[in-house]
């Protein structure tokens, strides 16, 4: 079955700590099922998990993740590391090859080896990155992110180049749209930035460029 | 009334005993004695070694194993069911690597033993490991540990203990003896604990295995020459302390 990963989602390492943000529009064919979805998951104060591809297997998978970090910090008394959690969704996912499951998921956090991102699939890969886009306006964001990335951004120009990377995104891609959530990972932990309306940031750099 | 609640395990005895695992206990304390001292950049581990038959080929360490680079342990009881208990240690170290991606800590490892023995206290038809042990090594932030487990699935941290038989003899020096001064070098430290053995093993430096490890370096084992200069210094202070305390008299 050809499940079709309707989502943006991105995530980046700055020299600020990490930026998450997605889009919010959840589709079942050419229907709009839900306009706000929300697809990041907030495992931890430490840890986020963002979803693209089958909503419920998302949702299911990375909730019992978030089940197991917990059960991990309350028996080792430290939080889990970003590697370890993203390689206990890689392996539960691992497990169920082939079988049908869809999730492209990225396990952003701040553990003691500083910030960390992964990005998990069904198929069981997991690689360790500094910036990932994933779901299928992936490929507009990409466009936006890597004419724009600087390792030494600004906080303000981090926010501002992720949320124009989601807002061109769903700009062109048909089952992306809605708002741009955007979190921000520190060192202290997370901070929810903001929670925006494509369209307004659509309009205003179209006015910026009158 | 005790030879009611031998037999199986999981049961207990009118008077909250389990018998079985007091029993381990007791083949615990037939062992051959072993020592561990935690240091401030060091950890020590020494054993009894039990003289070999003539016609046996002396192996270096029996009782002394590595479970991954930076934790090792010694145990005290029957070496049979050491084995057992070392190799699912050891397959642990490495299943946790892979998942975690990082290395155990010497916590983890020794709850993860004292788990496996706790369980073999609590299945139908099993006995409990009739060993203690004692785990040392060091933490990925560099701090020293040394934990020791008993049959019952029980663990604790020390700074210095020691299991097996005569433990309570040495338990009792090292109460005596480990102070601040007494571990204030690696080398010190070590002494203490070979001095701490020599309390109880006959016949001196050949019946005594010894093995350290320091900090972001791989189990080392003393050779025999090397314990050999260890005792013999050891004596030699002794001997000066003596002449020190008979001169003052």
């Amino acid at each position: 079955i050809q499940l079709l990963h309707g989502t943006t989602t991105l995530a980046f390492k700055f020299q600020h700590g990490v930026v998450v943000a997605v889009d919010s529009r959840a589709s079942a064919g050419n229907y709009i099922d839900t306009l706000e979805a929300n697809k990041v998951i907030e495992i931890n104060p430490y840890l986020l998990g963002t979803m693209a591809g089958s909503a419920a297997d998302c949702q299911h998978w990375e909730r019992l993740l978030a089940k197991h970090c917990r059960l991990y910090a309350l028996r080792n008394k430290e939080r889990i590391s970003v590697s370890a959690a993203s390689k206990l969704l890689a392996n539960m996912l691992g497990e169920y090859r082939g079988m049908g499951l869809s999730v492209g998921s990225m396990i952003c956090g701040w553990d003691k080896k500083g910030p960390g991102l992964y990005y998990v699939d069904d198929n069981g890969t997991r690689l360790s990155g500094p910036m990932f886009s994933t779901g299928c306006g992936n490929t507009y964001a990409y466009g936006v992110l890597d004419s724009g990335y600087r390792p030494d951004l600004t906080v303000e120009e981090a926010y501002a180049l992720a949320r124009r990377a989601i807002a061109q995104a769903t700009h062109r891609d048909a089952y992306s749209g809605g708002v741009v959530n955007m979190y921000h990972m520190k060192e202290d932990g997370w901070i929810k930035v903001e929670r925006t309306d494509v369209s307004d940031v659509i309009h205003k750099s179209l006015e910026a460029r009158q | 009334m005790a030879t009611r609640y031998d037999r199986a395990i999981t049961v207990f005895s009118p008077d909250g005993h389990l018998f079985q695992v007091e029993y381990a206990q007791e083949a615990v304390k037939k062992g051959s004695t072993a020592v561990g001292i935690r240091g401030l950049d060091i950890v020590v581990l020494g054993v009894e070694k039990k003289s070999v038959a003539k016609l046996q080929e002396e192996r270096t360490v029996r009782k002394i194993c590595a479970l991954d680079d930076h934790v090792c342990m010694a145990f005290a009881g029957l070496t049979a069911d050491a084995r057992i208990v070392i190799n699912r240690a050891r397959v642990e170290c490495q299943s946790h690597k892979l998942t975690v991606e990082d290395p155990v800590t010497v916590e983890y490892i020794t709850r993860y033993i004292a788990t496996l023995k706790q369980r073999y206290t609590q299945s139908n038809g099993r006995r409990p490991f009739g060993i203690s042990a004692l785990i040392v090594g060091f933490d990925d932030d560099g701090s020293p540990r040394l934990y020791q487990t008993d049959p019952s699935g029980t663990y604790h941290s020390w700074k210095a203990n020691a299991i097996g038989r005569n433990a309570k003899a040495v338990r009792e020096f090292l109460e005596k003896n480990y102070k601040e001064e007494a571990i204030a070098t690696d080398r010190e430290t070590i002494k203490l604990a070979v001095r701490a053995l020599l309390e109880v093993v006959q016949s001196g430096g050949k019946n005594i295995e010894l093995a350290i490890i320091r900090r972001n370096q791989p189990l080392q084992i003393f050779s025999a020459k090397d314990i050999e200069s260890q005792v013999a210094e050891i004596e030699k202070e002794k001997e000066e302390s003596e002449k020190k305390k008979k001169k003052s008299i």
